[in-house]
């Protein structure tokens, strides 16, 4: 049992830790948002530059081979500066389906720009009626000729508007579940672009299009695997995520009650508040623990991995719940506005929940095995 | 980073579990796992083989009979002994009173003492709280008046736990009463059997006699019974609260808790099939497993961090706040998963005295009077109200 940090491990806290205060602070962040095209951003550049793309990737793939602890330093400091870029979207899941499933050219195409941030990807997998499972989409892919015809309708696709190309589940003739890779300038593809309420960009996206055989990436079993893994890190990747901003939501919210005076004094003196502070950190630190649970369960078997995944992801969907409506209501009516950073923080610790399954969904998997999983 | 126990602790682990399943009396072992009060012989007895082992003192330095353990080989132990139903350890001679002995105490008072806590010769209970001084402590108000080289002890203590059996006890009293709040306090240990005090029972709302009031009247304690200097008892009693916290979450204890709750719910049944079934029984289950799950996570956080030398401060106070509020939570849906059987009071088997109810009743015997018990995790030990002052005061800042 070691709770300490290995020294590169240190290094690369640090690294990302001085990046987003540098290059992410309140201000900075609204121009990054505001500059947002479909091209990688100069700080993406940096992250390319300072080797951070290439972290989630083993050695094989072109990668450095980082491991959860990695991801979860890595995505706790883009939590704590609220960074709008899509490290885990754009980047982490997409990739590594790709690189799990992909042929030798098509890893050449899109998997190596991808490392080196010359171009982003998406996964589009929800759909108005699957909610959160990716198994049963209503999109659908039939043999046509030597190809596919892939027709279907996806939602909410995020950072498909930065994305260079999509990696998009549809279900098979025989019901097995199938994934494509379609370049976002395919003939057959509509899209509605649009931005999230946690300053996310998404996409809206019909599908009526003709593909080449190789499109398919993989199918079945085999492909329930790939997405299984990636989403387990997707989830602990999140559950990091959270913990960054819950941080920053804590410590705002704690600077706030020292430095506003009501009735005389400081806000900090009021009991009350003071307790309701120590109930936000509490829920952090527990929450902290969750994601370190997470991060550590990567590697173990898929029952035991997915498991301990949902049971961490489904309590922090509720702690930064309870972190960030405190966060606005410690803040009073400065918590509402959209110049309070405070909002901010909160905005993006409840839509977290809505990513990759919520609580209610994960608590469903914790009960599912209470009994079998030790 | 990684959560794994290392071999040699994976080692101790199956030495203590061995040690349990030879050594624990069947008898004892049956009483802890249905909730029955155990007497002081079979306390002594449990604590005999522990002492016998050398595994009584674990927080004790070695050359004084300590085991040498490490925070986390501690927390092995108070985890397998909940699994197997020991007994807890009473902690107010070997975890309370000792520990102050040997960082403030005389040579001559290391020498009588802790041997005879080692060798359960001694029943210690706990002097502290009064009727006007509980979570603020500082505000007791029992006299020591000092008259040549005794003083003359007055004043009434309470909440004292397992007074009953104790022949020892250890004892804030106020020796300068012009001195400010936590000045003036001096640390005494005092005979039980010495004439003027009394002591009464406090019968607690779950039907137990576990703590007592206790009265002092013209009580003459020897100067030499005194540890550490007079007014210094304050200093004392802090490093008493700080001392041996790791184990402060209660564990061994909650996750023994949660297996027995859903031993209960697979148990009972309901619309035909086991509670544990019934999907929103199963939520609350489901949501004290993740409860625990994460509070495990952050006491192998503090217990890494003690092992590697930082001294656990605060942290224990939000060990303690969530521990104590899962383990009520855990002996509230337990009460609840057994339905109308909750309801019976058997007192005499709850006292350890009967031993004539059938499975089911015995089973179900203890549940309720269990969560009317736990009820005191969040009061005592400084009530979760104090912890959170200290938090926000030490953590935070505030």
């Amino acid at each position: 049992m070691d709770f300490s940090l290995s020294d590169e491990q240190r290094m690369l806290d640090e690294t990302v830790t001085r990046l987003v205060t540098d290059r992410c602070n309140p201000e900075q962040r609204r121009t990054l948002i505001q500059e947002r095209g479909t091209a990688s951003s100069s700080l993406w550049h940096t992250f390319a530059e300072l080797g951070l793309l290439a972290m989630p990737f083993s050695e094989e793939d072109g990668g450095l081979g980082g491991d959860g602890i990695d991801q979860m330093l890595i995505m706790q400091a883009l939590g704590r500066g609220l960074v709008p870029e899509a490290y885990l979207d754009g980047l982490m899941i997409p990739g590594m389906l790709l690189a799990k499933l992909a042929d030798d050219s098509q890893r050449e195409r899109w998997l190596t720009p991808l490392l080196e941030g010359e171009h982003q990807l998406a996964l589009a997998w929800h759909e108005t009626t699957s909610r959160y499972d990716i198994d049963t989409p209503e999109s659908h892919a039939k043999r046509r000729g030597e190809g596919w015809h892939l027709q279907g309708r996806k939602r909410v696709v995020i950072n498909a508007p930065r994305a260079a190309a999509l990696l998009v589940t549809a279900g098979l003739d025989g019901g097995a579940l199938g994934l494509f890779l379609v370049p976002v300038d395919s003939d057959g593809l509509q899209r509605r672009d649009y931005t999230t309420l946690d300053d996310q960009r998404a996409s809206d996206l019909d599908f009526d299009m003709a593909l080449p055989a190789s499109a398919l990436l993989a199918s079945g079993d085999s492909l329930l695997a790939a997405l299984g893994e990636a989403l387990a890190q997707g989830r602990a990747a999140l559950c990091a995520e959270a913990v960054g901003a819950m941080e920053m939501a804590c410590e705002q919210t704690l600077e706030y009650l020292k430095e506003r005076q009501q009735f005389g004094a400081p806000l900090s003196r009021q009991q009350a508040l003071q307790h309701r502070m120590v109930d936000m950190h509490l829920h952090l630190e527990q929450a902290r623990s969750m994601a370190i649970l997470a991060a550590t369960s990567l590697t173990l078997p898929d029952e035991q991995r997915d498991y301990r995944i949902a049971a961490a992801k489904a309590y922090i969907g509720e702690a930064a719940q309870f972190v960030a409506e405190q966060a606005i209501q410690l803040h009073g009516g400065m918590g509402m506005t959209e110049e309070c950073h405070v909002a901010h923080y909160a905005k993006r610790l409840i839509l977290l929940d809505h990513a990759l399954g919520d609580r209610d969904y994960h608590l469903e998997t914790v009960m599912a095995h209470l009994d079998s999983v030790a | 980073m990684n959560l794994q126990f290392t071999p040699e602790e994976n080692t101790f682990r199956e030495e203590v579990r061995a040690f349990l399943a030879d050594k624990l009396p069947a008898d004892i072992q049956r009483k802890v796992r249905f909730g029955q009060q155990l007497n002081a012989e079979e306390h002594v007895r449990w604590q005999n083989l522990l002492s016998e082992r050398g595994w009584l003192a674990p927080g004790w330095p070695v050359e004084h009979g300590g085991t040498g353990w490490s925070p986390v080989e501690k927390h092995i132990f108070e985890e397998e002994c909940a699994a197997a139903h020991a007994p807890t350890v009473v902690p107010f001679g070997v975890n309370m009173v000792a520990p102050v002995i040997i960082r403030f105490g005389s040579e001559e008072q290391k020498r009588h003492y802790l041997p005879r806590i080692l060798g359960n010769d001694d029943w210690w209970c706990q002097g502290y709280s009064e009727p006007g001084a509980g979570s603020d402590l500082a505000s007791l108000k029992t006299r020591a008046e000092r008259d040549g080289d005794h003083y003359i002890v007055n004043g009434q203590k309470t909440w004292t736990t397992l007074g009953q059996h104790a022949n020892m006890m250890f004892c804030l009293a106020r020796t300068d009463p012009q001195a400010k709040k936590q000045a003036g306090i001096s640390f005494l240990l005092i005979d039980m059997n010495t004439r003027g005090i009394s002591v009464r029972p406090i019968i607690t709302l779950d039907g137990a006699h576990e703590v007592n009031e206790v009265f002092l009247d013209n009580v003459r304690v020897p100067v030499a019974n005194r540890v550490g200097e007079e007014g210094e008892g304050w200093t004392c009693a802090k490093f008493l609260l700080t001392h041996e916290r790791t184990g402060i979450a209660g564990l061994g204890h909650a996750k023994q808790a949660l297996r027995h709750l859903k031993s209960v719910a697979r148990r009972q049944t309901h619309r035909g099939r086991p509670l544990i079934q019934a999907p929103s029984f199963r939520e609350q289950i489901a949501r004290s497993e993740l409860e625990l799950m994460a509070l495990e996570v952050t006491n192998l956080r503090v217990l890494a961090a003690a092992r590697d030398g930082g001294a656990p401060g605060a942290e224990s106070s939000l060990l303690k706040i969530r521990g104590s509020e899962l383990r009520q939570r855990l002996s509230d849906l337990t009460r609840r998963a057994l339905g109308p059987q909750a309801l019976p009071f058997f007192a005499d088997f709850l006292a350890g005295d009967d031993d004539t109810l059938d499975d089911d009743q015995t089973f179900a015997a203890a549940a309720t009077a269990q969560y009317l018990n736990r009820r005191k995790l969040s009061i005592y030990g400084g009530a979760n109200e104090i912890q959170k002052n200290i938090v926000a005061k030490t953590i935070l800042g505030m």
